[in-house]
């Protein structure tokens, strides 16, 4: 059928409304978009990542490093962390970091997910920072001066700290803690506050100097500890991916400094969690488009049947939807890093698209490089595992995509059943 | 930076252009025909275009800074609605095969909507496989017989010009021996009828040529070129088709939205899970859409467009089925099965039914997915081609 032009859209008469409803709230920012190309700056901080990455996490050192008592790779991240800038990029530059924001964040963590690199970054320069810079924000003097320095360590690279919440935790709401205050509290709010509880499934903790801490009492706060002190116990998770190993934490009178309490707190948590999943959703973009570079130049030399499998069509055309996949994950990813980075009103929408898109792509990308490759894809030595394990692990870390879908039902006023 | 300083002062330049024509031609009295040929004369039709033919050689997204400020002032358009194969397709044609005097004789009264072009590509024969297509236009002096029949043709029976693709030489391979022309539909020998679809309207039109004679005046390309003169109109369909910006809910999903929104008394759990889905990848695809727009803005239709498109017909056929299945029994209430013949392709309008089987052909038209497939795997991501059996034959030699 020939020449279907641009189509005025327009909405068509519908059966006669029971209740009427409030429409889509007005959301303008969302019909003016943003750039979701990227600059030239953030290519070139891209190509720095990519040959420190190159250089020092080739598939078969990651590999092994996953089966090594250190999991995380600390000296290739003191390397990103200072050398590149990667540890301060959300940082203010009065504080030691770059001043960068989260589009160039989301470019860094889509090149750690190409390589699957065992790196804190989403932990260290995302979540933790992202919490501190929050509490630095809206915090009262003391814990914002306590903020302030801790983020000045972490854009030094001196300090690498981690968000003490389970992995799978999702923006938008307060998780009631499982850690609480006490016991007894100290008379100066800035002094030594007593932390208890367990937090089970953490990223990026155990390579971690400092922790971020939800914890439950009146009010709630946000505090920091130490992860060497006594109190403090952290026991590895033997994990599906063991490039981002999860770890148990306990904690027994540990002994604690609070960031910022009541809704303070909770805002930090909040955007700690929202920056954690678009920068988690940015590094899904790098995990798929890796694995699908790898699956192509595969099927393009394998030969059966006298013929490159690459040129069966029941391969092209998975192929084709896995790239379609892709395509539409990383417009997803940078509408939701520069939604973050222009404190955007419609953010909140943009995260959980881009957490569900990317999640979504993702997945594919681990379960199709396996099958595109066949035998060698599902064996120990083949790369492929890694993505998958990563694409899986990353698909329930901050959110998946089913419950970020189902935040949309408020956030975009599609509400469930039974709700009038 | 001085390419940042320059840009605002073409862009204030532009404006002043905008205001000075406004100025000189009150949109609320000067007569619409009037209106947009001069429009056309001053550069503000498509400022991309070159000067002389509607433009100023400007880029492309400074088109959307002249046409935000002719709306702001109400001001009579060349209803590109009408003309959408013509503005999208065959303009971008003629302006990169055309010779200079078919820009200057056919651009204008294209862009002014005064000549309403359609599409004669597809045959009975030749679906998919365009390059098969079997219409003949043999050479006679300075002018060419064309007989043949095309079929899919919207807007043939109020277009006044055609896209024609011919095959001008059966002794070549198939991809060789095709010539592409600008036909006059007035010609003799041009026969239009409708061509009834599964919604019971008809939108398109066989189109049937007998001893067509078409000018050499009017052939777009060399002789034996056509093939790449029809790829360039055919990229252009699919940037037509996937990559177009508009506001969240702008499409299928906001008629979807609304109905939702309108009835709580509809909803249930498995309708809810499935609405997110759907409203998330309509908004994702809006998204790649833009980027998409933003990657072309100052370069030419790719095959990347391939994939907007293929997600664009997944999606309209996924929303129009849930919203029958949403509205039940109301859902099975079809408007009307007359056979009549609208203006132009209608995927959002009249009732749920209708978009439930009007998405149908959004996967075939346009390309097919699976041959936008092909395209994406060959073309974007340099997988082997097909094995082909018929490339290198003569054409009349093929199977058929």
């Amino acid at each position: 059928m020939e020449g279907l032009a641009q189509v005025t859209p327009h909405v068509s008469d519908q059966p006669k409304a029971a209740q009427p409803e409030a429409e889509a709230k007005e959301t303008v920012s969302a019909n003016r978009l943003p750039d979701l190309t990227y600059s030239e700056q953030e290519n070139e901080l891209r190509s720095a990542v990519r040959s420190v990455l190159d250089d020092r996490a080739p598939f078969e050192a990651v590999l092994a490093r996953t089966e090594s008592p250190q999991t995380y790779d600390t000296a290739m991240w003191k390397t990103l962390a200072v050398d590149i800038g990667c540890a301060g990029l959300l940082i203010p530059e009065s504080l030691g970091g770059a001043g960068a924001s989260f589009r160039e964040a989301g470019v860094v963590a889509e090149e750690i997910g190409r390589a699957v690199a065992p790196v804190p970054y989403l932990g260290s320069a995302v979540l933790a920072t992202a919490a501190l810079l929050s509490a630095l924000e809206v915090g009262e003097a003391g814990q914002a001066g306590h903020a302030a320095e801790l983020l000045t360590r972490l854009a030094a690279g001196t300090v690498t700290a981690a968000l003490a919440v389970p992995f799978s935790s999702m923006p938008g709401a307060w998780v009631k803690p499982t850690v609480r205050i006490g016991p007894g509290e100290p008379h100066d709010p800035d002094g030594t506050y007593r932390l208890t509880g367990t937090v089970p499934a953490v990223a990026d903790a155990l390579p971690a100097n400092v922790l971020i801490i939800p914890a439950d009492g009146v009010p709630p706060a946000l505090f920091s500890v130490r992860t060497d002190d006594a109190g403090l116990t952290r026991i590895p998770v033997v994990s599906l991916d063991m490039t981002r190993q999860l770890c148990d934490l306990t904690l027994e009178n540990a002994p604690a400094t609070r960031l910022a309490a009541g809704p303070q707190a909770e805002l930090a948590a909040d955007a700690a969690l929202r920056a954690g999943a678009a920068m988690l959703a940015a590094e899904q973009v790098g995990v798929a488009d890796r694995a699908l570079e790898i699956t192509l130049a595969y099927v393009k030399q394998r030969y059966q049947f006298a013929r490159p499998v690459g040129s069966f069509q029941a391969i092209k055309h998975r192929l084709a939807d896995w790239w379609v996949a892709v395509t539409q994950a990383r417009a997803a990813s940078r509408y939701a890093a520069a939604c973050l980075a222009e404190a955007n009103e419609d953010a909140a929408v943009a995260v959980a698209l881009a957490k569900a898109a990317c999640s979504d792509a993702a997945l594919l990308a681990g379960q199709e490089m396996i099958q595109l490759h066949g035998g060698i894809g599902f064996t120990w030595e083949h790369p492929a595992h890694l993505y998958l394990k990563r694409a899986k692990s990353s698909s329930i870390g901050m959110g998946t995509a089913d419950r970020h879908r189902a935040s949309l039902g408020s956030l975009a006023n599609l509400p469930p059943p039974g709700a009038f | 930076m001085n390419g940042h300083v320059n840009g605002e002062v073409i862009e204030s330049s532009l404006r002043a252009q905008v205001r000075d024509f406004l100025a000189t031609h009150d949109p609320a009295t000067t007569d619409q025909l009037e209106f947009v040929r001069a429009r056309f004369d001053a550069g503000l039709a498509w400022v991309h275009y070159p000067a002389g033919l509607g433009g100023q050689a400007l880029g492309r997204t400074l088109q959307k800074v002249v046409d935000a400020q002719f709306a702001a002032a109400n001001a009579p358009t060349n209803r590109p609605e009408r003309n959408g194969i013509g503005l999208g397709m065959a303009a971008p044609t003629i302006l990169a095969y055309g010779t200079d005097e078919q820009k200057r004789r056919w651009l204008r009264p294209l862009w002014t909507g005064e000549q309403i072009w359609c599409q004669l590509f597809s045959e009975p024969g030749a679906g998919s496989d365009l390059a098969n297509l079997a219409t003949r236009a043999v050479r006679d002096g300075d002018r060419w017989v064309v007989n043949g029949q095309k079929v899919w043709t919207s807007s043939a029976h109020i277009a006044s010009r055609a896209m024609l693709v011919t095959r001008t030489d059966p002794e070549q391979p198939k991809h060789k021996g095709l010539t592409y022309f600008g036909l006059d539909m007035k010609s003799p020998g041009v026969e239009v009828r409708p061509l009834r679809q599964a919604t019971g309207e008809a939108e398109f039109n066989e189109v049937f040529l007998s001893d067509v004679i078409v000018p050499d005046a009017d052939r777009i390309g060399a002789v034996g070129q056509g093939w790449a003169v029809s790829t360039a109109t055919l990229m252009n369909e699919r940037v037509a088709l996937g990559a177009f910006t508009f506001p969240r809910e702008g499409g299928m999903i906001g008629v979807t939205a609304k109905t939702w929104r309108q009835h709580p008394e509809l909803r249930t759990p498995g309708l809810h899970d499935r609405l997110l889905k759907l409203w998330a990848a309509a908004e994702v695809s809006r998204l790649a859409g833009e980027r998409l727009r933003q990657l072309l803005a100052a370069g030419v239709p790719g095959p990347e467009g391939s994939g907007a498109k293929l997600v664009f017909a997944r999606l309209n056929q996924e929303i129009a089925d849930f919203q029958v299945e949403l509205l039940g029994a109301d859902g099975l209430r079809y408007s009307d099965w007359t056979m009549h013949r609208p203006d132009g392709a209608d995927y959002y309008g009249r009732d749920a039914g209708y978009r439930f089987l009007r998405s149908k052909g959004n996967s075939i038209e346009g390309g097919t997915s699976e041959i936008l497939r092909n395209i994406v795997a060959e073309r974007v991501l340099g997988l082997p081609p097909e094995i082909r059996l018929d490339k290198e034959k003569p054409w009349k030699d093929l199977p058929r």
